[in-house]
């Protein structure tokens, strides 16, 4: 049980899945299922345009340190990159 | 009925040294595993008496020579952890055999606590490099240069389940479960069909349909037969069609899929047959279309894409599950099973959050969009090698985590409480337990046997046949009883 919670806040943090997880966990909720389709009012599109927001920034931050961690030189790391076959 | 899926993983990673124009991945590894201090480690034997790699489960022996180092050797390349696990060089790589669990949940767990302690010995090994050189480990499975190295699940089944029935019911499950399972790759290798992007890191790799070898010529089914447990009783699965995966969730899913099918298979509970035209081509095929929309033939001429095919799975284990007591994890494990499979046919990216190759695929291709890059940019290249970088500071999936933006299933305690602490339902207590309170007088061990030395007497072993006995419920007292070895041995005859 203490699990299920913890994982709701995670989704809650999550990137991409954002606007379309939260869409299935409404339908959920509304105890629907079969082919319930997201709601089209103003408010709820109010909703998506903010998490659309959200979601930018968030990845915009993802990418901003992915240039910070990315390793340098990566055309010669990845061409020195060789492995011996394994199992 | 189906017996209890007792289960571990082994990974092997990939290694190498920067800036070391003579890098040996051999040295390279017996350096990193010696690096990992457990004292009580140090001077423990692994017993290869036990081992039997050439016994093939369709019913044969094959000829080949059997690997035993010497002793010196031999404790340079295996430490058996206080945890339960085996931390060892096998043949160019680092591998990680977790001990044995009972369930998905405490597989992830224990399966992250390696990763954990692959990167304490990676910084101590770095120490000890000179200067400028610096050591890097990777949780993946090719150098995409047509090079593979494994990650092989286990799962205990009942002996009297057919070899042919796992082989026909899991050959259809295995080629589409990567729909989920997948790493997540960039390109394609061995020969295989050009691509941009694919869903599995191990798929081009696979040549035949069933077989013993791992290296050469690699099987979708393997057939080792080596159970380390009572080989009347039991056969252990080993599975090597799997990708290393980062995802706490994929690793669950994976796990639990897969046990809960293998219960099915021993349960007779498969009655449909989906078995496939040509599987070896079908899992190149799967691979390959990260659009989820290409089909496979079966053999009665239907076609399926591999989500419909897991479907089909998935709507038998329902029906298997009901009125059934099954094990206590499955039934979260169905629930998600479907939820991800009806995700997967809606629109994917829904799961970026949680299964691998989705969360990196979108990674890519935000960065790839920023850059104005396309897939053959070496810094593409370089993400998704990077994607496993066990390193927390560089490691992109560890980045994804420390950003909340995968889903966690298991927390960093539990993970930092099994890199030493074995877990408590299974025999891997008993194993971890006499390490940490017998650790002078163990001499060997392997997965079913621990032996002790006592001053001069005779070597004595003590056989664990059963994975879930010497569990903390069997033996905790038996631990406290017995203050040194004499002592336990003395009261397990009694």
């Amino acid at each position: 049980m203490e699990r299920h919670v913890r994982l709701q806040d995670h989704a809650d943090a999550s990137l991409t899945a954002w606007v379309s997880m939260s869409e299935s966990q409404q339908k959920q909720k509304s105890g629907g299922g079969s082919g319930g389709e997201s709601t089209g009012s103003a408010e709820g599109g109010k909703k998506l345009a903010k998490k659309g927001e959200a979601l930018k920034e968030e990845m915009d931050a993802l990418m901003d340190e992915i240039d910070e961690v990315l390793e340098e030189n990566a055309e010669e790391f990845v061409k020195n990159y060789v492995q011996r076959g394994g199992e | 009925m189906a017996i209890p899926k007792v289960m571990g993983t082994e990974i092997e990673y990939g290694i190498t040294v920067k800036n070391d124009r003579d890098f040996d991945p051999i040295s390279s590894c017996v350096l990193l595993v010696n690096a990992y201090r457990e004292e009580r480690a140090a001077k423990i034997l692994w017993d290869y008496d036990q081992e039997n790699p050439l016994a093939d489960a369709r019913g044969f022996q094959v000829d080949g020579e059997k690997y035993t180092p010497n002793q010196q050797e031999n404790i340079a390349r295996n430490k058996t952890l206080e945890n339960g696990a085996r931390y060892y060089v096998d043949h160019a790589h680092p591998e990680y055999s977790c001990p044995e669990v009972t369930n998905p949940r405490d597989l992830v767990i224990h399966e992250k606590a390696g990763e954990r302690i692959v990167e304490i010995s990676r910084r101590e090994a770095c120490a000890l490099l000179p200067e400028g050189m610096q050591m890097l480990i990777h949780k993946n499975n090719s150098d995409h240069k047509g090079n593979s190295y494994g990650s092989h699940e286990n799962y205990l089944m009942d002996r009297r389940t057919s070899f042919k029935q796992i082989v026909e019911h899991l050959m259809p499950f295995f080629v589409s479960r990567q729909v989920y399972a997948g790493a997540g790759k960039v390109g394609s290798e061995n020969r295989a069909q050009r691509c941009d992007y694919q869903l599995s890191q191990r798929a081009d790799f696979f040549e035949t349909e069933v077989a013993l070898d791992t290296m050469v010529k690699r099987p979708i089914i393997n057939t080792r037969d080596e159970p380390h447990a009572d080989r009347e009783k039991y056969r252990r699965l080993h599975v090597i069609v799997g990708d290393a995966n980062m995802s706490e969730y994929t690793i669950w899913l994976r796990q639990g899929t897969t046990a809960l099918v293998l219960s099915m298979i021993e349960d007779g509970a498969i009655g449909r047959d989906l078995s496939l035209r040509d599987p070896v081509r079908a899992i190149k095929e799967v691979s390959h279309d990260p659009g989820l929309g290409c089909t496979v033939e079966l053999q009665n001429g239907k076609r399926l894409t591999a989500v419909q095919l897991q479907a089909e799975y998935l709507e038998l284990a329902k029906r298997y599950a009901t009125g059934r007591q099954l094990e206590p994890w499955a039934a979260e494990i169905l629930q998600e099973w479907e939820r991800v499979l009806s995700a997967l046919e809606r629109d994917p990216l829904e799961l970026a959050d949680r299964i691998d190759w989705i969360a990196k695929r979108v990674m890519i291709e935000s960065f790839m969009q920023r850059k104005g890059v396309d897939w053959d940019s070496p810094q593409v290249q370089m993400l998704d090698l990077q994607y496993h970088d066990l390193r927390p500071e560089k490691g992109l999936y560890y980045l994804l985590e420390r950003q909340g933006q995968v889903r966690r299933m298991v927390t960093d305690a539990e993970i930092a409480r099994a890199v030493t602490e074995p877990p408590e339902d299974t025999r891997a207590y008993f194993r971890g337990h006499c390490l940490k309170r017998y650790g002078d007088q163990v001499f060997g061990v392997n997965w079913d046997s621990i032996s002790f030395g006592i001053g001069d007497e005779p070597i004595k072993r003590v056989l664990m046949a059963e994975p879930l006995k010497g569990s903390k419920a069997h033996v905790a007292d038996l631990l406290l009883r017995s203050k040194d070895a004499a002592e336990l041995v003395k009261n397990l005859r009694a």
